[in-house]
């Protein structure tokens, strides 16, 4: 992994973890923390990390904080969560090795773990697109809440080299739309980190929406609404989408006011919290930041992340706001019904 | 038979009995893998009167009944094995009266548990039933009758322990009543008067006909939660139920292990369905609960599934559709389980004969077990799927079957609603002194031997 030991040393900040919104540490704290994680040694911060990605944004030197964090909890074996949960996922997760080959055009989407979306991508918005889902494609990222960076380590450069050979050369075409921020973000910021070589050009959803609702301009029926952003564990990597997401919510007319726990406050959606077994700091953290969207009085929660998604969509409908995935809300303003 | 038949036509009316060769078909086997059986003729009788004449005429002529519920029993224990009458009881299936203040419901013995289901939605929302996890035609007093369980046994025991009563028509044409309604106009308990009820229960019909009974219900909750332990070690799952049931909070608390599909193959997965009137409530529920296995968290060596709210949707539904999958998982409709009535202490074992069988044997297989009380016993299901067109694959589900039977009284256990083959290798394990009383019982309320002949007999 490209992580320099003596740029952690040498920081004064250390903002991946005074800044971190789940464990509370002061600088001295942070100090003693950062050099047993340098060294290999046992820390809290392995055993309390919620693993929201976050101090890959906050460190100023993009010296992988989060990705080291992970590599320790690994070789320390201090997982996050039982073990058998994350065996059983890794398990149920893993390459099925049923993927077909067949020619795509582009716009090429990359819809990840979730081909039950697939209904999303449709209409003016996506015209012409090919879908490419499904576990031979996953791009594994999500085993980083689960201390296992093997895992990705070991599946990733397979699941590269099957969208090159079994959608992509072929069809001649060379970039993807990732749907998902973790498969944009395992694509250009993980892979770089580790050295894994990517051959193809990887789009974010919010660049490709921004650019065709600009095409698509005079079409757009402004949905004035007030909405609230739920941003994802994995925007953390690349947080230089949001203002692609700017963009797109001013093309569709939508305000995003500011609130509490939005942008580089975001909240964690609690899913990979409870899979660590601590129901009560995400029941904490969702009603903080379920109160805060009720406080800018959100009518819509946008979630880009489809597991954000599913699992806070309930909550987000009885708290009288309308749950719905950012490409459907792009589908709203250009007059098409909701595909999901 | 001719004349028994019309006979029979005068008591129900012609419409109501059948001695046509595709009913006689299809009441002689249930979806299980026992050999067909017909009965000579199928009546549909609509009234407790007409049940007493219909067993003073069969009494007097010494022609076997066969009372039967859903049919869905799948140890094929309503197979006319003597011939003579299937007595077909989905006509009687009115809802007679539900208790609000009291928690019961009465209902005649034909009515199934979807329509329990429906009926308390619609005009009792606050209160539910035991659902047991089969289809909703099956009925409330066949459940009951052969000590069924379901989705608030791990509150209330088996079904035949939320029974509060009896209206019975015996084989000799009386017609009686058993429980406090036998006293007062209440049907609220078998308490404290002898019970009588056992006279009944887990008898495969062999003692007289039930008409009418009365089950306990239970607070439809506001707000209802399941969260599911995952571990991969049997022992581990088993103790998880010791410490999870002591809390005296889950309606529900069902394991569940398969080798199929290849992710779940290894793990125990252990639902635990629970329900409160306020989400604070809820909430220290399930803090509670998750308080019990402290231990396996903190240890990393188990804990519980973060599923969202449409996965877990799935879980509580009742009964649950999942289950009705794997039945299905050969193709061609058959399937059947020996559900065995054990200690909990035995789950661990039963999790590896289970495995050590189906593996084997070659068999499509899942295993599971539902708590009964609070962890005071379990029904362990070792559940076999097999194609009914595929006679190779049957027979190797039969031969399963039988091995787990006999496999299951080895270890301290007894087949649940046991095949006649299976009853047989159960008599040979009982105290004889006790077969013996069985055998004097069923003598003195059946002297002609009509009821169901064939079972519970060497």
């Amino acid at each position: 992994m490209r992580y320099d030991p003596e740029l952690c040393r040498k920081c004064q900040s250390i903002d991946c973890l005074t800044r971190c919104q789940y464990i509370k540490l002061d600088l001295a704290e942070a100090k003693e923390e950062r050099l047993k994680i340098i060294e290999g040694k046992d820390s809290r911060v392995l055993r309390e990390c919620a693993t929201c990605y976050a101090c890959e944004e906050y460190c100023p030197y993009d010296n992988h904080p989060f990705y080291l964090i992970v590599e320790r909890q690994e070789q320390l074996k201090l997982w996050p969560a039982p073990v058998p949960l994350t065996k059983q996922q890794i398990k149920m997760m893993a390459p099925r090795g049923k993927i077909v080959p067949f020619k795509v055009n582009k716009p090429v989407v990359n819809l990840c773990f979730f081909p039950m979306l697939a209904g999303c991508i449709r209409g003016k918005l996506f015209e012409g697109a090919s879908v490419i889902s499904g576990s031979d494609i996953f791009c594994n990222l999500m085993w980083l809440h689960f201390a296992k960076s093997s895992v990705i380590k070991e599946r990733l450069p397979q699941m590269i080299e099957n969208i090159m050979s079994y959608h992509l050369k072929e069809s001649r075409v060379d970039e993807i739309i990732c749907y998902h921020d973790e498969c944009y973000g395992t694509f250009t910021h993980f892979a770089r980190a580790l050295g894994i070589e990517v051959p193809f050009k990887s789009i974010h959803l919010f660049e490709y929406l921004a650019k065709r609702l600009l095409e698509l301009k005079s079409q757009i029926r402004p949905i004035k609404a007030v909405v609230a952003y739920q941003r994802p564990c994995s925007s953390r990597l690349i947080p230089e989408t949001e203002r692609w997401l700017e963009e797109i919510f001013r093309l569709i007319g939508v305000e995003r006011p500011e609130r509490k726990y939005d942008r580089e406050n975001a909240l964690c959606c609690g899913t990979l919290i409870r899979a660590h077994q601590r129901d009560e700091l995400a029941d904490e953290i969702q009603k903080k930041n379920l109160d805060d969207m009720k406080a800018i009085g959100a009518e819509y929660c946008v979630f880009n992340c489809p597991a954000c998604f599913f699992s806070m969509r309930e909550m987000v409908q009885e708290r009288g706001i309308k749950p719905i995935l950012l490409s459907e809300l792009c589908q709203i303003a250009l007059g098409q019904g909701l595909g999901w | 038979m001719k004349e028994i038949i019309k006979e029979l036509q005068k008591i129900v009316g012609e419409k109501y009995v059948s001695n046509h060769p595709e009913e006689r078909f299809i009441y002689s086997r249930d979806p299980g893998t026992m050999e067909p059986a017909e009965p000579d003729v199928v009546v549909m009788p609509n009234s407790a009167e007409e049940i007493q004449r219909i067993m003073l005429l069969a009494n007097e002529r010494k022609i076997p009944v066969v009372p039967m519920g859903g049919g869905l029993v799948l140890s094929g224990l309503t197979r006319a094995l003597k011939g003579g009458i299937v007595l077909d009881m989905k006509r009687m299936n009115r809802i007679l009266e539900v208790n609000e203040k009291s928690r019961y419901a009465v209902v005649e013995a034909g009515a199934s548990q979807g329509m329990l289901q429906s009926y308390l939605k619609k005009h009792h929302p606050k209160l539910k039933h035991s659902i047991p996890d089969a289809p909703p035609i099956a009925t409330i007093g066949g459940n009951v009758l052969i000590h069924g369980s379901g989705h608030i046994s791990a509150i209330g025991g088996f079904h035949s322990e939320m029974l509060n009563g009896l209206e019975v028509v015996l084989p000799t044409g009386e017609l009686l009543r058993i429980g406090s309604c036998s006293v007062t106009p209440y049907w609220f308990s078998r308490s404290p008067l002898p019970d009588l009820a056992g006279l009944f229960l887990g008898w495969a019909g062999t003692t007289g006909i039930v008409t009418k009974l009365a089950i306990r219900l239970y607070p439809d909750w506001k707000f209802n939660d399941v969260n599911v332990f995952l571990a991969e070690d049997p022992e581990i799952t088993q103790d998880a139920i010791f410490r999870i049931t002591a809390t005296a909070i889950p309606e529900d608390v069902l394991a569940a292990l398969s080798p199929k599909p290849d992710w779940v193959a290894g793990f125990q997965m252990l639902s635990v369905n629970y329900g409160a009137e306020s989400k604070k409530e809820l909430i220290l529920k399930r803090d509670l609960i998750r308080e019990s296995v402290w231990k396996y968290i903190e240890e990393k060596t188990g804990g519980f599934l973060p599923l969202p709210a449409e996965m877990k949707a799935r879980f509580m539904e009742a009964p649950q559709s999942q289950l009705a999958r794997f039945a299905d998982v050969r193709k061609g409709g058959g399937f059947e389980y020996v559900g065995a009535i054990m200690p909990t202490e035995l789950f661990a074992q039963a999790c590896r004969l289970g495995i050590e069988i189906g593996e084997r044997r070659k068999v499509s297989y899942s295993l599971g077990a539902r708590i009964i009380g609070m962890g005071h016993c379990m029904m362990f299901f070792f559940a076999y799927a097999f194609n009914r067109g595929d006679k190779a694959d049957m027979k190797r589900a039969q031969g399963a079957l039988e091995e787990t039977n006999e496999r299951v009284l080895e270890i301290g256990g007894i087949p649940w609603k046991a095949e006649v083959p299976a009853q047989k290798q159960i008599i040979r394990k009982m105290d004889p002194k006790t077969f013996e009383l069985m055998n004097r019982l069923r003598a003195m309320l059946d002297p002609n031997g009509i009821m169901n002949p064939g079972n519970w007999e060497l």
